[in-house]
């Protein structure tokens, strides 16, 4: 037949056109060389994503100690620091929580107005009661708590990397409150 | 032997025919449709523009030549870029002071600073002008709508590349608008620490798309180093080579498009 004549000139042989295995040699060294060119693309870009972020940060640590429980009479609110680091201490009868000096609303820092009882933002005006909890001007939520428990020196120890958000129900779990 | 007259005489057509000035200069100037194809498909730069046009593709009030000036605005930037890179140090403690120096002390350094200044505000308005135009004239429609595509990704390269280019002053202004700027990567899902399903993956503040873009939690040193590669070798790469694809892409598109 004229099939074979032309397969015999070629030099086909009938046994390479059935192949034993699924994959020719070709098709299994071709697949390993992306594989690996993709395996090593792949880890380099997770390498260089790591890369991007450094294990030492050269900044102000968000950690701090602010004193011992007894500093702070029951019943006020702290503004010793607001300034230097943002944060009110609260002091309650049954404990201890911190909170974050940042207007919900744009980024502001408010006011503690002691006659007033209140939290007031001097920007647009939004209001916050001692807790923290929004009840007057644009903010729409509540302000952020922060960590706050007793480091080993039995002094108050603070974490601004940690928030507790009233909104997500997380005022009530450990380190948003310090009880006493 | 000739004489010195006659060899100064021969000169011009001596150095026309040497290999120097061939290799450069491959088709000479006659002025038949196929040299003017020639001299453009021989370019490596022209070559990206196609040999021939319509005649209503130079009309002014057709396309505002508003493609065309985005692109003078950005070589524009690149040059003066590269010039200012001389005296700029993206570090903390010199940056500012770079840019003052640069001002009120390097001879011609106030021209070139506001050349860079206000060649990429007028690229981001011609941008924009270009995009509307291409709306409205109807140009995005099929062939070229992977062209508009291209187009929308370099309309963000250009904002990227003002964004990071915002930060380099290193004065108030730059630093609390890259700070608000910034604060959008909080929100990025999955990425950014104040996301949705963020708090599944364990992203937390020091380790997010926030950090990745600031080299750590607050706009500082870091921020102003990264935002400086980006600005001057990654995301002016990007865009040419994207500007490329744009370019090539009128011309295999069948050229810029007709009045309707």
């Amino acid at each position: 037949m004229a099939d074979e004549e032309l397969k015999a000139r070629e030099g086909v042989r009938d046994d390479e056109e059935a192949p034993s295995s699924l994959w020719s040699r070709r098709d299994f060294f071709s697949l390993a060389g992306w594989a690996g060119v993709l395996a090593a693309l792949g880890a380099s870009l997770v390498g260089f994503a790591r890369f991007m972020f450094p294990r030492v940060l050269f900044e102000p640590s968000p950690v701090f100690k602010a004193g011992y429980p007894d500093e702070y009479p029951v019943g006020t609110v702290s503004e010793r620091w607001k300034r230097e680091e943002r944060v009110w201490i609260v002091r309650e009868p049954d404990g201890f929580y911190a909170i974050l000096a940042i207007c919900t609303h744009l980024g502001c820092t408010p006011n503690w107005l002691q006659a007033e009882n209140k939290f007031k933002c001097p920007c647009h005006g939004s209001g916050f009661k001692p807790t923290g909890v929004n009840f007057e001007g644009p903010a729409p939520r509540p302000l952020e708590r922060i960590k706050i428990i007793l480091a080993d020196d039995g002094q108050l120890l603070i974490d601004k990397s940690v928030k507790f958000l009233r909104e997500k129900g997380e005022w009530g779990k450990p380190g948003s409150i310090l009880k006493v | 032997m000739p004489t010195l007259k006659e060899r100064v005489r021969e000169l011009p057509r001596k150095i026309a025919r040497s290999d120097v000035w061939r290799s450069a200069f491959r088709h000479g100037y006659e002025d038949t449709p196929r040299n003017r194809v020639l001299m453009i498909m021989a370019n490596v730069w022209l070559h990206l523009h196609p040999p021939k046009i319509r005649r209503h593709a130079l009309r002014i009030r057709f396309t505002w030549c508003m493609g065309g000036l985005t692109f003078l605005m950005f070589l524009i930037t690149v040059v003066t870029g590269v010039v200012l890179m001389f005296y700029y140090r993206p570090v903390a403690e010199y940056a500012y002071a770079d840019m003052k120096y640069l001002q009120f002390d390097v001879p011609f350094g106030m021209v070139v600073r506001n050349m860079h200044r206000w060649g990429a505000h007028a690229m981001v308005i011609t941008v924009w002008l270009h995009m509307f135009r291409v709306f409205m004239t109807g140009s995005y429609k099929p062939p070229r709508e992977f062209n508009w595509v291209v187009g929308v990704i370099l309309l963000t390269l250009t904002l990227l590349l003002s964004f990071t280019g915002y930060l380099l002053p290193w004065d108030q202004l730059s630093i609390w608008a890259v700070t608000v700027g910034t604060n959008m990567a909080r929100a990025t899902p999955l990425l950014g620490h104040e996301g949705p399903f963020a708090a599944n993956l364990g992203v937390t503040p020091r380790y997010d798309a926030r950090a990745f873009l600031l080299g750590g939690t607050i706009v500082g040193p870091p921020t102003l180093l990264r935002f400086y590669v980006l600005h001057c070798i990654f995301l002016p790469i990007l865009a040419s080579l994207f500007m490329c694809v744009h370019f090539w892409r009128i011309r295999k598109d069948g050229g810029i498009s007709g009045p309707l």
